[in-house]
């Protein structure tokens, strides 16, 4: 589905990542986990066309996209989450989901300005199709509130509803559990295994292990910006090299 | 979506009645140009209020859209409803050339890119002296005609550019709550995840640039139709910071917002004539106190206060 190789980046001098590959498998729900300045932001950035690689190609179904910004991979059916949640703040929750729509409706200025007949189907459609995901992630009755008034455990679902707005093929996400509570966490892990039973492939960074040993079916391990380990969270657990990364060489 | 109908349809009656009740006086001739600034502040709202970006340049296309059809219908002898659109026409497309390069910038060096831009084309309105009279202007422009009539006096006039204000103001309402409105707020709100959706935040914002330029070039080419002489003057730096103020006061990305913010600032030097030269003083510290206190603009600024003095009242009485 996704294959990253030989990736390297070099901000001024000091190297991210140092000639990542790997590969990940339509269907599964893939964990990307290293301790802090890894890289795995870096290489969400890089995958997600945020960034451009110094070196190295990223290829989506067989496409070249190393160097698609992220407009077209949205088109290609690649939609991210972030760390600190993007949302637009001042709009309303519902408004943020069909925003989501964008890649879905094609009105344009004229269109939408003049009010053509078919500018309004199409805006009932979209209002349409953003009630369904906001009823997906179980934030219906939040649909009219400002998005920047969310706390963040609603921002970070309401999030999640606008990445599935964009009817994705892929969708990575970037520490999607980082401050939430426990329950809420559990909450997220069950969300994420009904996103991926839609036929959804998933990419997730995250620190909290207990969720990344949960619901990954595969893990990739990188640590100092290289590629430490790869393989089924059991496989993971039991990696030495994985172990003294995490905890201090100790032999 | 019918309350936004509602809306247009209650503003568009006041207009309409307007002239009654002022009786065609002096008036009148102040709410022509609040008619045209109304144009000008939306048109400048779209692109500041909606998508974020500033510019201090948008005097510089409303001086074109004037300058285009005065020296095509008074030198040229083109018949203004031809000219007119043609204008537009040309300052969309040189809007769109310029903004491709100029609006990959953020922040203050669009401002400044943008003023540069506005100081430019002054510059070339004054020193064209062969085509466009210099600093002394361009006077016997025509009239718009139409079907017989002759838009020259104050009530038609006003009859006139309302038509176009009201047609410009129905446009963007329909813009602003449409699939590209979203668009613009969301890139306005968060461009990385505006083009994580799919948006194609740097294509969007030329177009809205484009959009705004042209809607200044037809409120131009009415004015240079209704006064029937301009001069640079008009088009230079100063009237870019009024048209900013306008938005501002009267509201960031809201439509009648413009038109409260040109209505005051149209209407305020008829009152304070006696502070005339100090107009751009007053405008700065109205523009600060308005950001202090009042950042929604007028449109949102006064049904707070209202709610706030209910409340206070209410409080006063349960104590």
């Amino acid at each position: 589905m996704l294959e990253v190789a030989g990736i390297t980046q070099i901000f001024g001098g000091v190297t991210a990542l140092q000639d990542v590959s790997f590969a990940i498998h339509k269907g599964d729900i893939t964990g990307v986990i290293g301790p802090n300045g890894a890289g795995k932001t870096t290489l969400f950035n890089i995958i997600t066309g945020i960034y451009t690689q110094t070196s190295g190609t990223v290829t989506l179904e067989g496409k070249n996209i190393s160097a698609f910004p992220p407009e077209r991979l949205a088109r290609r059916g690649m939609v991210r989450t972030f760390q600190n949640i993007e949302l637009f703040n001042q709009m309303t929750v519902l408004e943020n989901v069909m925003v989501g729509m964008h890649t879905r409706s094609s009105c344009g200025l004229l269109s939408c300005a003049l009010k053509m007949p078919w500018s309004i189907a199409e805006e009932r459609r979209i209002r349409k199709g953003a009630v369904k995901w906001l009823d997906f992630a179980g934030i219906t009755d939040l649909a009219d509130v400002t998005a920047g008034n969310l706390p963040f455990g609603q921002g970070r679902l309401l999030e999640i509803a606008r990445a599935l707005a964009v009817e994705p093929r892929i969708m990575l996400m970037d520490e999607p559990a980082a401050g939430l509570n426990s329950q809420e966490t559990q909450a997220l892990g069950q969300l994420i295994r009904r996103i991926r039973e839609m036929g959804i492939t998933i990419v997730l960074v995250e620190h909290d292990m207990e969720l990344v040993m949960d619901i990954c079916d595969r893990i990739v391990v990188l640590n100092l910006g290289m590629k430490l380990a790869e393989g089924t969270p059991r496989e993971i657990q039991e990696n030495h090299e994985v172990i003294a990364a995490y905890l201090g060489e100790d032999d | 979506m019918n309350r936004e109908l509602l809306k247009f349809l209650a503003f568009s009656a006041m207009v309409l009645a307007a002239p009654l009740y002022f009786k065609g006086g002096y008036l009148m001739n102040v709410l022509v140009f609040v008619g045209i600034y109304t144009m000008l502040a939306i048109g400048l709202n779209l692109l500041l209020g909606y998508a974020g970006q500033i510019s201090l340049g948008h005097a510089g296309f409303f001086g074109m859209g004037a300058y285009l059809s005065g020296v095509l219908t008074a030198t040229y002898a083109w018949n203004p409803w031809l000219a007119m659109p043609l204008a537009a026409a040309v300052v969309g497309v040189v809007a769109f050339l310029i903004g491709l390069p100029i609006l990959k910038l953020k922040g203050h060096y669009l401002a400044m890119a943008t003023l540069g831009l506005g100081i430019i084309i002054y510059i070339v309105f004054n020193e064209t002296i062969d085509l466009t009279g210099g600093p002394s202007g361009l006077s016997g422009i025509p009239y718009l005609e139409l079907g017989g009539i002759t838009f020259d006096s104050d009530v038609k006039s006003y009859y006139l550019v309302w038509s176009f204000a009201l047609l410009v103001i129905l446009f963007a309402v329909n813009l602003a709550n449409s699939r590209v409105g979203r668009a613009l707020r969301a890139v306005h709100d968060s461009e990385v995840a505006a083009r994580v959706m799919g948006v194609n935040a740097r294509l969007l914002k030329v177009q809205i640039f484009t959009l705004s330029a042209v809607i200044c070039s037809l409120a131009g080419s009415l004015y240079a139709h209704t006064m029937t002489f301009i001069a640079p003057a008009s088009f230079g730096f100063n009237f870019s910071v009024e048209l900013l103020t306008m938005v501002v006061i009267g509201g960031l990305g809201s439509v009648y917002g413009s038109f409260l913010g040109a209505a005051l600032l149209t209407l305020l030097p008829e009152f304070l004539r006696a502070a005339q030269d100090y107009d751009i003083i007053i405008y700065g510290a109205l523009l600060m106190l308005m950001v202090m206190f009042m950042p929604g603009g007028l449109v949102r600024g006064i049904p707070d206060f209202f709610k706030m003095v209910i409340k206070g009242r209410r409080g006063a009485g349960n104590a």
